[in-house]
């Protein structure tokens, strides 16, 4: 598997794998996607209520998303630095056209109808967005000067707010939050962490009163106080707790759970999918599954110490942590920790765009740790 | 700016110590996630596990009631009856055989019917509710209803299923619904479909759909632990369908059916104004009713068995060569090129003959019709006469004026199905066949055979046309959706485009509809079997098209299935049409003036005059069909 150097013995020749040096893939990351991956198409086939033909979709999604992380893994990280400033100005046109043209789609403008598919231009910030930053950092001093930040934070609020007003929160949150990483990772201090923490905060009832929408307030509320209203919007987070603690340890077994079956999880086979993995495969299965998010975020980690140049590491860190945020958002959210803000449990929900854009940051990853030069 | 190697260094080291803070965090939150995950599975498990059992709050689909099919006069063509049906959720009962015995003792239950449950629960899915038995009556309801504490998992089912009260009658045009199968559930919106169990298969039943179903309600329902409903909490309310009121006329469409009798065909009739299809037969015909339940494999077969292929709607679906139908728009096409003039006479021999063919094409009576103009050619139906208009019109000119009447284009009615039928012309043969166009097709595209094939509505929708003086009109069988919620709303379904098809010289119109009253009114007229006693108007042709190559001298030896099929085309009244009809009677004991143009009489004496009476006598075996001279159109062999 990996035989890299260690991270910091710099002057010491990088030995790669043959998978490694010719297909540029990373072999536990592999594993470790691909075991999440079959393990969500099983879970989806119980929560489709033994569907093969809904199934067999995410079986040709994830296909996809495997093609699209063997593309990005071939593009070598320079190259990518190069493109930075151009995906993220190709990035903004997009949302921009997005609130001029944009079909509505689920009741918010998030498309662009490209006649043979849609496309969310949203997804793409997800990547351009800390491409662009890193970009922005990489060169300059660690950690940055205060006139960079400032810089570094209108690049985030901007596609941000645009994403927001879609309104898609739950994206806007992850986009966020892949920028603020960047600037984490380069060293931000900690004092500023802690202002714009409590900026935030202060912010927080602007937001509430001229920002939200209706239904959005309305999952803040339940999320504070579920029992208040059973059969409106506590009714998803109430089964979904249902579901999750009636699993136990070890679960009813797959196809078994009856809250799944007898369809009280809502969202079960997207955003709530998790309830299922809780119910048919019980504390055991929901550990194994989280360690094995967790070895992916640790590779992503280490894959992030062990580049090269600033760029790499800002890049990878930021994409691993981004992930990591996906997964306990969901989780969150669904086991009633965090309110409703609708993010898919990566790798597992049935769906395909953030698919595809996850799978492609992998890739991304993965070039960054296999076109490391042998000597530097 | 460059960055010299230690400061290269300091920065991967902030970096990194910037990753292990955030690993740090990863853990930290992986940990406050297992860690409500012990509480909510572990700690309090037996809480949930209990409220897991008992769920009290389900939500279930309520699938929204189809909308109705009536006729233009608010005759209820489809509509919905409750039925009751008991239902088993495998999963919650403790023992599935004693359960069958014991209800066995309640209500009837079948070896079948056990069988067929077992079966089912086989290839079902979990927590599904499997029909036990179907069609429970009220007797049967109350006997369950008294015993229901005794069985877990069961609940009787009240739904609105799918009558048909016309049976039969318009049974092609309404079409029917049957079960979702795997091959529609891949084109339908899975969630819309929830709690149905059928989906429209044919006729306005299946090209309507969207229309008719409505859309899925949902309710919160507290429920027992047996999962049986306790009382409704909150309910959105499903939105039924759109009903149709269609242009059929059922009670036309009866006489139509009548008519036909026995005889395997189609009749169309359509109000030459709107494009109205006021009726639509097609015989063999079938009960829609059977469909709705189910049918049965032997049941399917027996349908199958009979070969003449009931479900096929013929109106739309079947393909038939115009034959002699044809001659007045080809009379009408060499008008208006100048070919021939309203006194141009073609002496008829009985033959003709082409250049390159040795064999000469023959009229259907022996010995001609003498010398021959338009008029007394439609109306006698001289093909010699057509022979040679045909071939000096030439075959561009004549398909480029039948095009625009219809013919090789669907007539794009609003019901699924249809088929286009040929019009041949040079480009079609290339296409199609390959190889070049022969004068001998010419000739006998003339007069309605060889390549050429229409259906019924296609023929119906051209005469229409003929009968409009050029204002060409798309047959509709929806004449408007009435909104299922609120009543009153309607809205038309279609509109008629306004375009003509004009001639040089307009009188060619009422020359083309003289000849054609001609061949009913007219003593030699080969319709005239159905000119006696006519106190209005009738403008038709007949039409016979010979289906083997070889001609038999005697009817009574042809096998069935070899015999000709007998057409006739007409609108009443000819001065101001209101209805037209096309009758195609398939495999007939007689031609077009025998056959096929009593059917049409007697639908036109009910629309014009009201008046059963030609119906009745057709039905009775009073109308002598022996005093007509068969005509056959296909000269000895139908190909050159």
């Amino acid at each position: 598997m990996n035989t890299s150097a260690l991270p910091g013995s710099r002057g010491v020749g990088v030995r790669l794998s043959f998978l490694q040096s010719r297909l540029h893939l990373d072999g536990l990351l592999l594993t470790a996607l691909f075991a999440v991956a079959a393990f969500g198409v099983a879970v989806l086939y119980s929560a489709f209520g033994e569907d093969w033909d809904q199934t067999r979709n995410q079986v040709i999604r994830v296909s996809f998303g495997f093609l699209a992380l063997f593309a990005c893994a071939q593009i070598p990280p320079r190259t990518l630095r190069r493109w930075a400033p151009w995906v993220f100005g190709v990035g903004m046109a997009l949302l921009a056209a997005v609130m001029v043209t944009g079909v509505i789609g689920q009741g918010a403008q998030r498309w662009i109808d490209l006649g043979f598919m849609r496309f969310q231009p949203a997804e793409l910030m997800k990547l351009a967005l800390p491409l662009m930053l890193a970009w922005l950092l990489a060169d300059h001093d660690i950690p940055p000067r205060p006139r960079r930040v400032m810089l570094a934070l209108v690049l985030i609020a901007v596609p941000v707010a645009l994403i927001a007003i879609q309104p898609d929160l739950g994206t806007a949150l992850l986009v966020a939050a892949s920028g603020f990483f960047i600037l984490f990772l380069a060293g931000l201090g900690w004092r500023w962490i802690l202002g714009g923490t409590a900026l935030a905060g202060a912010a927080a009832p602007l937001l509430w009163f001229f920002v939200m929408h209706d239904y959005q307030r309305a999952r803040v509320l339940t999320f504070l106080n579920p029992e208040n209203d059973p059969l409106g919007a506590g009714y998803h987070i109430i089964q979904s707790k249902i579901a999750i603690g009636s699993g136990g340890l070890f679960g009813k077994g797959w196809l078994n759970g009856s809250q799944a079956h007898l369809e009280f999880i809502p969202e079960r086979h997207t955003d709530f999918v998790l309830a299922v993995v809780a119910e048919e495969f019980g504390l055991m299965g929901v550990a194994q599954l989280l360690a094995v998010y967790l070895i992916i975020v640790g590779r992503g980690l280490y894959i992030a110490a062990c580049a090269q140049d600033n760029f790499s590491r800002l890049l990878a860190g930021s994409i691993s942590l981004t992930f990591f945020i996906y997964v306990l958002v969901n989780a969150g959210m669904v086991s009633g920790l965090l309110p409703v803000v609708g993010l898919p449990l990566p790798l597992v929900s049935y769906g395909g765009s953030s698919l595809v854009t996850i799978m492609a940051a992998f890739g991304i990853l993965m070039a960054i740790h296999t076109h490391r030069r042998l000597w530097s | 700016m460059s960055l010299s190697i230690r400061d290269q260094q300091q920065d991967a080291s902030r970096i990194r110590r910037r990753i292990v803070a955030a690993g740090v965090l990863c853990i930290v939150g992986v940990a406050g996630l297992m860690t409500q995950m012990v509480r909510l599975q572990v700690v309090d498990h037996h809480h949930y596990a209990t409220l897991s059992q008992e769920n009290r709050i389900k939500v279930n689909p309520i699938p929204p009631s189809r909308g109705q099919i009536l006729d233009r006069n608010g005759n209820i063509l489809a509509e919905n009856r409750p039925s009751y049906q008991l239902v088993a959720t495998p999963e919650r009962i403790p023992d599935i055989e004693t359960m069958l015995d014991e209800v066995g003792e309640i209500i009837e239950l079948t070896d079948a019917q056990r069988d067929g449950f077992l079966n089912r629960l086989n290839n079902s899915r979990h927590f599904e509710a499997l029909p036990l038995r179907t069609r429970l009556d009220e007797e049967e309801v109350a006997q369950l209803a008294v015993h229901r504490h005794r069985f877990p998992g069961l609940e009787v089912d009240a739904r609105l299923v799918r009558h048909y009260p016309q049976g039969q009658t318009g049974s092609h045009a309404v079409g029917y619904v049957g079960r979702i199968t795997a091959q529609d559930l891949r084109r339908i919106d899975r969630s819309a479909y929830r709690g149905t169990n059928h989906i429209g298969k044919s006729g306005v039943e299946h090209a309507y759909e969207q229309v008719l179903h409505g859309e899925v309600g949902v309710e919160r329902v507290e429920t027992n632990a047996a999962g049986r409903v306790l009382r409704t909490l909150d309910r959105h309310p499903p939105r039924s369908g759109d009903d149709l009121i269609l242009t059929l006329d059922i009670d036309l469409q009866e006489a139509a059916e009548r008519a036909l009798g026995d005889h395997r065909g189609a009749v169309v009739a359509l109000d030459p104004d709107s494009g109205d299809i006021l009726a639509m037969a097609s015989q063999p015909d079938y009960d829609p009713n059977m469909f709705v339940g189910g049918m049965s494999r032997e049941r399917f077969q027996e349908l199958e068995d009979t070969g003449w292929q009931p479900l096929i709607n013929r109106p739309i679906r079947g393909l038939y060569p115009p034959a002699s139908t044809i001659k007045p728009f080809v009379g009408l096409a060499a008008l208006e090129h100048d070919v021939i003039r309203p006194d141009t006479e073609v002496h008829c021999d009985g033959t003709y003959h082409v250049e390159g063919r040795d064999e000469p094409f023959r009229c259907w009576r022996d010995w001609g019709h003498g010398e021959t103009d338009f008029v007394q050619g439609v109306a006698e139906s001289c093909n010699v006469f057509f022979y040679d208009t045909a071939f000096r019109l030439g075959i561009d000119r004549m398909s480029e004026f039948l095009e625009p009447f219809g013919f090789g284009t669907p007539t794009r009615v609003d019901t699924s199905g249809e088929r286009s039928g040929i019009l041949p012309n040079r480009d079609w043969k290339r296409r199609a066949l390959g190889g070049g166009w022969y004068h001998g097709e010419t000739v006998l595209t003339g007069i309605g055979l060889g390549y050429f094939s229409t259906t019924p509505l296609q023929l119906a929708r051209a005469t229409a046309i003929l009968a409009n003086q050029g204002r060409i009109v798309e047959p509709r069988l929806v004449q408007a959706i009435r909104d299922g919620e609120a009543e009153h709303t309607t809205r038309t379904a279609a509109s008629t485009p306004q375009e003509r098809i004009e001639l040089n010289d307009p009188a060619h119109w009422e020359l083309t509809t003289e000849a054609m009253r001609a061949a009913v009114e007219h003593p030699r007229g080969t319709a005239r079997l159905i000119g006696d006693d006519l106190d209005y108007s009738l403008a038709g042709k007949t039409g016979t098209a010979q289906v083997t190559e070889s001609r038999e001298d005697d009817d009574e030896k042809v096998p069935e299935h070899l015999r000709s099929h007998a057409l006739f085309i007409g609108f009443a009244p000819a001065e101001d049409p209101e209805i037209v009809v096309v009758v195609v009677v398939e495999n007939a004991e007689g031609g077009g003036g025998a056959a096929a143009a009593p059917v049409a009489r007697a639908v036109t004496d009910v629309w014009v005059r009201d008046d059963p009476s030609f119906l009745e006598d057709l039905e009775a075996g009073r109308i002598d069909e022996s005093e007509v001279e068969d005509e056959e159109d296909a000269p000895m062999e139908l190909m050159p």
